[in-house]
C-alpha cells in the first residue's frame, strides 16, 4: 500500500486551509496518509488533522530547537523522514511557502518534482499541470520514488474524512552547517492577506486611476474577506505595489471568485487567473474582451458598481 | 572571479502556443532570453563593473537555435557563453540540472551562479534549486535585492505580498533573480556586432555523460487550455446589478 506524505503548514497553531486540500488530494489514493508536522506547530494542529484524514501524524523534531530560519535545515530533516517513513510521494501547497520547501526537499531527494499540479491521478503517475503562462496544460508523467508534487492552492476542495490520525515523534538528523540563514522578515506597507493563496479577490486594474482610489477595493476587500489584487497596468503605473500584481509576471491565483474591476483581459492577466472557478468582470465598455471570458460581467462604472457592492455586503456581515 | 548565469531559450510570452498533437507544439513562434535571466544576467554585469573584475558565462541547455539566445547575453555584455546542445525540446529537469553542473564543472569553478527564478514557458521552479545541491552550494530564489560584501551575499526575497526574507548565504552561493532586482540593460547595435566575435562553446549532450535510461518526469501530452465563453452580463442600476450578482453567486455558483 502506498504511503502519502503530506507537508503541513500551519500558522500560529492553525492548519492552512490550503493545506487542508493537500489532505484531501492524498486521501484520493487508497494508502496510507502521512502529515509531516515540523514541531513547533505540533499539538494544537492534531485535532484538524484526524478530522481532515490523517493516518498518521508525523512530528518532526530537530536537535535545534528553532529550524524556522534555515530552510536548509528544515528541507533535510524532510528529506530525513520521507526515507525513514518510506513514502512514495510528498505533497504540499505550491505557494511561495511550500514551494521554496519542495524544490528544496526534491533537489535533496534527487527526485522528481512537479509544482503547481492541477491534478493528480496516482493509479497511473501521471499529473496535470499548466503551461506557457495558462496558454497550455501538460499531462506528465513521474518515474522512480518518491514523487514531490505540489499543488496549486484552491484547487482540492478540503474534505471531512476522521481518521486515527497515530502521533509518531521523529528525530531528524540534520546537517549543522548554516551556510544560508534567514536574518529578518520584514513587513511591507500594504499589509492585507496575500493573493496567492486566496480564495476571494478583488483587482483593480488602470481605470482605478489612482492608489487613493484603490480604497474603494480595499473596502469591498474587507467585507468580502478577500485579498486585494491589481493588474500590471495599475502595478506600472504605481496605483498598488508589485506583491500583488496578478498575471505572467506577477502571481499565479486560482481563487473560488475572482472580481476584475476596471481590468480589460489581456492574455498576461489572463495567464494568472484563469484557473480562477468563476470570474466576474466589472468594466464600462462592452467591447472589453474579459466579457468574452468570464462567467458574469457587470456593465457599468467601477465607481458605483464597486461601493454599491460594499454596501450590499455590509449589513449582511454586520449580523 | 567568475560568474555563470544560466539562460534559458523560451517562446516569447505574448506568443501563441498552438499544440500540434501528441507533446509537440508550433516552435515556429518567436523565441527570447527568459525574462527572468535577463535580471539574472544585468546582476552578474553589475559585480563585473562594480570593479570585482569578474568573467561572466552565459551557459543554456537546449537546441541549436537557443544559440540566439546566447548571443542577447553576449550583446548585453557577457564574456563568453556556453551551448549544451540537446535534440529535444524537452528534457526533464533533474537531467537540465545536471547537464548544467557537468558544463559548469567543465569550464570552471564558479564563484557565484545566477538564474531566473522560474522558467517562463515550462514553469518547473526548480533548476537553482538542483544545482544548489549538485554544487553544495547554498540558494535563494525570487531575489529582489543583492549585495555582496566580503565573500558574504546578502539578498531580499520575496515570500507574500510586500513581506520579504532578509537571507544571508556564504558563498559560492546559487541566487535565482525575480522582476524588481534591476532594470536589465538593451543592447546597442555596436553590442550586436561585438557579440559576433565572442565565443559560444558548443558541447553535444553526450559528452557530457548518459542520462539514465527513464527519465524521471516524462511529458505526454500537451493540450490548449480552452477560455471560459462569454460572461451573463447584467446592466442597469448597480445597486439592482449588484443584487443580482450576489443572488447568481450564491444560488447559481455557489461561491459565497
Ligand atoms: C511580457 C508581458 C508581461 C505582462 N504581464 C502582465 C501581468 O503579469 N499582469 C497583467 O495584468 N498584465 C501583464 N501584462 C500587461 C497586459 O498586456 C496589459 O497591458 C494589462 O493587463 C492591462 O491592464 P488593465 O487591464 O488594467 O488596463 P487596460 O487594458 O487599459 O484596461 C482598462 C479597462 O478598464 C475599463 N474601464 C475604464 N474606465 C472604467 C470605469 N470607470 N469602470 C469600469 N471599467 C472601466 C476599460 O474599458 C478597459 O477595459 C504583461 C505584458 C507583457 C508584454
Ligand atoms: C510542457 C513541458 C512541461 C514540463 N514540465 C516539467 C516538470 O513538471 N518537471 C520537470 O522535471 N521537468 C519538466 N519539463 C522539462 C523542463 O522544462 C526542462 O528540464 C527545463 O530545461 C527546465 O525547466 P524548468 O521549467 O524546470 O526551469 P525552472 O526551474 O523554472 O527555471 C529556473 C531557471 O533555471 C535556469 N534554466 C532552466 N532551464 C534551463 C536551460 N535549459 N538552460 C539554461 N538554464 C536553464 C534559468 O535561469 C531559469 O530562469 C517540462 C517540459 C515541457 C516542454
Amino acid at each position: 500500500m502506498a504511503r502519502i506524505g503530506v507537508l503541513i503548514e500551519a500558522k500560529g497553531g492553525e492548519v492552512k486551509k490550503t493545506t487542508l486540500g493537500a489532505l484531501a488530494a492524498a486521501r484520493r489514493d487508497p494508502g496510507e496518509v502521512y502529515a509531516l508536522l515540523p514541531e513547533p506547530n505540533a499539538e494544537a494542529c492534531h485535532g484538524v488533522l484526524r478530522q481532515y484524514g490523517a493516518d498518521r501524524i508525523v512530528t518532526i523534531r530537530t536537535p535545534e530547537a528553532d529550524i524556522s530560519p534555515f530552510p536548509d535545515v528544515q528541507a533535510a530533516a524532510l528529506a530525513a523522514a520521507i526515507d525513514r517513513f518510506q513514502l512514495d510521494a510528498l505533497l504540499g501547497v505550491s505557494g511561495q511557502a511550500g514551494r521554496d520547501l519542495l524544490a528544496r526537499i526534491a533537489s535533496i531527494a534527487g527526485a522528481p518534482l512537479v509544482l503547481d499540479c492541477l491534478d493528480i491521478d496516482f493509479p497511473s503517475g501521471t499529473v496535470r499541470k499548466s503551461h506557457f503562462s495558462g496558454k497550455t496544460t501538460a499531462t506528465l508523467r513521474l518515474n522512480g520514488r518518491p514523487w514531490i508534487l505540489g499543488i496549486r492552492p484552491n484547487i482540492f476542495p478540503e474534505k471531512i474524512d476522521p481518521r486515527h490520525g497515530d502521533i509518531v515523534l521523529y528525530e531528524a538528523p540534520v546537517p549543522t552547517s548554516k551556510r544560508l540563514v534567514i536574518r529578518e522578515v520584514k513587513q511591507g506597507s500594504s499589509g492585507g492577506p496575500d493573493v496567492s493563496e486566496a480564495e476571494i479577490i478583488i483587482s483593480g486594474g488602470r481605470a482605478v486611476g489612482s492608489a487613493e482610489n484603490f480604497r474603494i477595493l480595499k473596502e469591498c476587500a474587507s467585507v468580502l474577506g478577500a485579498a486585494v489584487g491589481a493588474s500590471r497596468a495599475a502595478v506600472d503605473a504605481g496605483f498598488a505595489s508589485h506583491a500583488l500584481q496578478v498575471g505572467q509576471t506577477g502571481k499565479t491565483v486560482s481563487p473560488r471568485l475572482y472580481i476584475a474591476c476596471g481590468i480589460s483581459g489581456s492574455v498576461q492577466h489572463f495567464a494568472g487567473m484563469k484557473t480562477a472557478k468563476v470570474i466576474v468582470a466589472v468594466n464600462n465598455d462592452l467591447d472589453a474582451p474579459i466579457f468574452q471570458k468570464c462567467d458574469y460581467g457587470l456593465l457599468g462604472d467601477l465607481f458605483e458598481v464597486v461601493p454599491a457592492l460594499t454596501r450590499a455586503l455590509a449589513p449582511a456581515q454586520a449580523k | 572571479m567568475k560568474i555563470y548565469v544560466c539562460v534559458k531559450h523560451v517562446p516569447d510570452t505574448a506568443a501563441n502556443i498552438r499544440p500540434l498533437g501528441g507533446t509537440a507544439f508550433d516552435e515556429t513562434v518567436k523565441f527570447i532570453m527568459n525574462p527572468y535571466d535577463e535580471y539574472a544576467l544585468e546582476q552578474a554585469l553589475r559585480i563585473r563593473e562594480s570593479g570585482s573584475g569578474a568573467e561572466v558565462i552565459a551557459v543554456t541547455v537546449g537546441k541549436e537555435v537557443a544559440t540566439s539566445t546566447l548571443r542577447t547575453a553576449l550583446a548585453m555584455g557577457a564574456d563568453r557563453s556556453i551551448l549544451v546542445k540537446t535534440d529535444a525540446y524537452f528534457t526533464d529537469s533533474v537531467e537540465t540540472g545536471r547537464l548544467l553542473y557537468r558544463a559548469i564543472s567543465l569550464d570552471g569553478f564558479p564563484d557565484l551562479i545566477l538564474t531566473g527564478r522560474q522558467s517562463v514557458d515550462t514553469e518547473g521552479m526548480q533548476i537553482p534549486y538542483r544545482l544548489g545541491v549538485l554544487f553544495d552550494m547554498p540558494v535563494a530564489v525570487n531575489v529582489v535585492t543583492f549585495s555582496m560584501v566580503e565573500g558574504r551575499v546578502t539578498v531580499e526575497r520575496e515570500i507574500e505580498a510586500d513581506v520579504r526574507e532578509v537571507i544571508e548565504m556564504t558563498t559560492p552561493c546559487v541566487v535565482g533573480a525575480a522582476k524588481g532586482l534591476n532594470q536589465p540593460r538593451c543592447p546597442t547595435l555596436p553590442d550586436m556586432m561585438k557579440a559576433k566575435k565572442k565565443e559560444i562553446r558548443v558541447i553535444p549532450q553526450a559528452d557530457l555523460g548518459f542520462p539514465p535510461p527513464i527519465p524521471t518526469v516524462e511529458l505526454l501530452g500537451l493540450q490548449a487550455a480552452p477560455d471560459r465563453g462569454r460572461g451573463t452580463i447584467l446592466e442597469g442600476d448597480p445597486e439592482k446589478m449588484v443584487r443580482e450578482l450576489l443572488r447568481l453567486l450564491r444560488e447559481e455558483a455557489g461561491v459565497l
